[in-house]
């Protein structure tokens, strides 16, 4: 990849970093006139270690859980200053920082309306902090804070259902997208800021540390999520489903057994049945199955 | 304009004038009064600016950050739990060197809640990186926020300013006011012209990690700042007279018959309208008693205090906050003030009281002055109700 004017090669992202893409490409979706504002975590970390920064718009951290309150702020004096028409404001974070921490502010900001397309960076842990268990880790997943055990098979909770709950706030643009489809997410963030009024968009970013898989398996794994049904992909549009990604569902196995975090499970039909049933639902709820 | 008007509406009228472009604010009591007039100024198209309102206190110091980043002068005020919901923010402000004005209707800590008038609030936050000003009446709680403006966004300064106003008693309480006209406070306070912002014509980046190489830097930076603007403070006072014809002086202490006194209180905010009133009793029958007033809590101005009490044989510091299982948190500074130095009172008492909106009268400072003997106390509580500190025999 060529380097990029707008979010800088250089950075200290881990080989294979679903976010660091996911993040290259968000910022090269919105284009040069975007002013970012953004959590603590990974990518914060990763991205603007002084005395440098990958970042070619303006950008600014404040802190872990208040990235959609400042951009409210960033958006509130831009329209002050007449220039909120030119310029795109974007808040991101990760999910422990959107769906734990920073729920509140990001929901603040959803229900006045300001025209602000917030991104929740999903790798699905606090992968920042040494991997712990946040509200957006999967269920049956090994986390240093959901270990498996003679008591435990892992994470004992599913996915908290963030995108339903940007949703229901009844915001014009909700949408699912995947590291592993890069040119779905351009898309999406391009449509995205052409919609006025607050944006929701949950990007699935592998994280190979996290979720113990090869580095050069980034695209294969972040695929896998998607084709088994367990990371569905859509759009909701003024509270409708106007668009999904149709799959020919593979066996949830194939995207277990992909990753170290899942081992434990893999000798367990009962929880693998249990996970499955997670994909079948969204499967069915969502019509992701391809017809033949 | 002279009015006799509300605390709160006399600030709102203030930050009507100062234009702020972005206003973000929690209610809690008794900071709404502010916000509520200010939501209406902007309502009826008095005052261009966005108001947002937001979902927390949290949120309300986050939203201000974000749009001071952006270039715009900002306003919030906040009081008690919404300062401590803030806390991490406020320090994320000083230390993002962020010029915004917050006005803290000073009010007690819960448990138990109590929504009266302390100032355990704003001085529990005394290491932020903020400074901060007490007022003593509305004149001044007005005055400062025009000072607080011009200080805060000095580009010597760039730091945070809290105004910090005795809840009730100043933000409830009728007084006639000055208001500075708006032709004053243009001549006064120039349009915000930021040296950074998030602007994509020149794009920045703000709020970066800082490792170990790097950090101490930007601490040792704000110290440095601090200790610098208590000169600043001199000086914006001055041309602040120029205009307003309102001297505050060096606007860091207020000396009230000290020069030859052999009591002194030392205290904060609008108890020291009380305590004149007690020293004026006390001069009528003779009594050599006065009152320093710390009008500027951070940064501190150690080497005026010095000035001003070097001579003084006893000095009383009545603190209206504690720091439990420690020396009061005015009393450790004034200790501190003349430890080491060559004079200083023979005693440095300290009294606790106020708290949770107990009355201060007259009579309590009265009593101040006679605890204030050659034996030195610290942390003693005035005003207690010896029947509610009985023991319980029932179990």
């Amino acid at each position: 990849m060529e380097n990029s004017p707008l979010f800088k090669s250089g950075h200290t992202a881990c080989a294979g970093c679903g976010q660091a893409i996911a993040a290259r490409l968000v910022v090269e979706a919105a284009g040069a006139n975007t002013i970012i504002a953004n959590n603590t975590g990974c990518l914060e970390v990763f991205s603007a270690k002084y005395p440098e920064t990958a970042w070619g718009v303006p950008w600014i951290h404040s802190l872990f859980e208040n990235s959609a309150a400042v951009a409210s702020g960033i958006e509130a004096a831009l329209i002050y200053l007449g220039k909120k028409d030119t310029i795109n404001v974007i808040a991101q974070g990760g999910d422990g920082g959107t769906a734990d921490i920073g729920l509140q502010a990001l929901s603040g900001m959803l229900e006045r309306g300001h025209d602000i397309l917030y991104i929740c960076f999903d790798n699905e842990a606090y992968e920042n902090t040494g991997i712990q268990r946040s509200g957006l880790t999967p269920y049956g997943t090994n986390t240093t804070t959901s270990p498996p055990g003679k008591q435990s098979i892992g994470n004992f909770r599913p996915k908290k259902p963030m995108p339903e709950i940007a949703l229901a706030h009844g915001i014009p643009y909700v949408a699912t997208a995947s590291a592993g489809f890069p040119q779905d997410l351009t898309r999406k963030v391009k449509k995205a800021i052409s919609i006025k009024g607050p944006k929701y968009i949950q990007v699935h970013v592998p994280c190979p540390l996290g979720w113990r898989h090869e580095t050069n398996q980034m695209l294969t794994v972040a695929k896998l999520a998607v084709e088994t049904g367990l990371y569905p992909l859509f759009e909701y549009e003024n509270g409708v489903l106007a668009n999904r990604k149709q799959i020919v569902p593979k066996p949830v196995q194939e995207y277990l057994k992909s990753q170290g975090r899942f081992k434990h499970l893999l000798d367990n039909p009962e929880e693998i049945k249990k996970i499955q049933e997670i994909a079948d639902n969204n499967i069915k709820k969502y019509n992701l199955k391809l017809e033949a | 304009m002279k009015e006799f008007v509300e605390g709160s509406h006399a600030v709102a009228q203030i930050i009507k004038a100062c234009q702020p472009g972005v206003i973000s604010a929690y209610p809690i009591t008794p900071q709404t009064h502010i916000v509520e007039d200010l939501a209406q100024i902007v309502a009826n198209g008095e005052l261009k600016a966005q108001f947002v309102n937001v979902e927390s206190e949290h949120s309300a110091a986050s939203v201000v950050l974000g749009a001071s980043a952006t270039g715009v002068r900002v306003y919030t005020a906040t009081s008690s739990q919404g300062l401590f919901y803030m806390q991490e923010v406020i320090f994320n402000i000083a230390g993002m060197r962020l010029p915004v004005v917050m006005t803290c209707a000073n009010r007690a800590i819960s448990a138990p809640i109590n929504i009266w008038n302390d100032q355990q609030d704003s001085i529990s936050l005394r290491d932020a990186g903020w400074f901060q000003i007490y007022a003593e009446d509305n004149q001044e709680a007005v005055d400062f926020h025009l000072i607080g403006y011009r200080l805060a966004e000095d580009k010597r300064v760039m730091l945070p300013v809290m105004v910090c106003m005795d809840g009730f008693i100043l933000t409830h309480g009728m007084e006639t006011v000055d208001i500075p006209e708006q032709d004053k406070v243009n001549k006064f306070l120039p349009n915000y012209n930021p040296l950074y912002k998030l602007d994509p014509a020149e794009p920045i980046s703000m709020g970066l990690l800082a490792d170990p190489d790097y950090y101490m830097e930007t601490r040792f930076a704000i110290q440095e700042t601090m200790k610098a603007s208590l000169g600043y403070l001199s000086e914006i006072s001055r041309e602040f007279n120029a205009v307003f014809g309102r001297d505050y002086k060096d606007l860091l202490v207020e000396e009230y018959q000290t020069k030859d006194a052999d009591k002194v209180i030392v205290a904060m905010g609008s108890v020291c309208g009380t305590i004149k009133e007690a020293v004026d009793e006390q001069r009528a029958k003779g009594k050599k008693v006065g009152l320093l007033r710390i009008i500027t809590y951070r940064p501190f101005p150690y080497a005026r205090v010095y000035e001003a009490l070097k001579d003084v044989p006893r000095v009383a510091v009545l603190d209206k906050a504690v720091s439990l299982g420690a020396y009061a948190p005015i009393a450790v500074e004034m200790k501190a003030a003349f430890y080491g130095k060559k004079k200083g009172p023979k005693v440095i008492s300290s009294f606790v009281g106020g708290l949770g909106g107990r009355d201060i009268t007259l009579e309590s400072i009265h009593e101040v002055f006679r605890r204030l003997t050659a034996k030195e106390v610290n942390s003693d509580f005035i005003d207690l109700k010896p029947e509610l500190l009985k023991e319980d025999t029932r179990s």
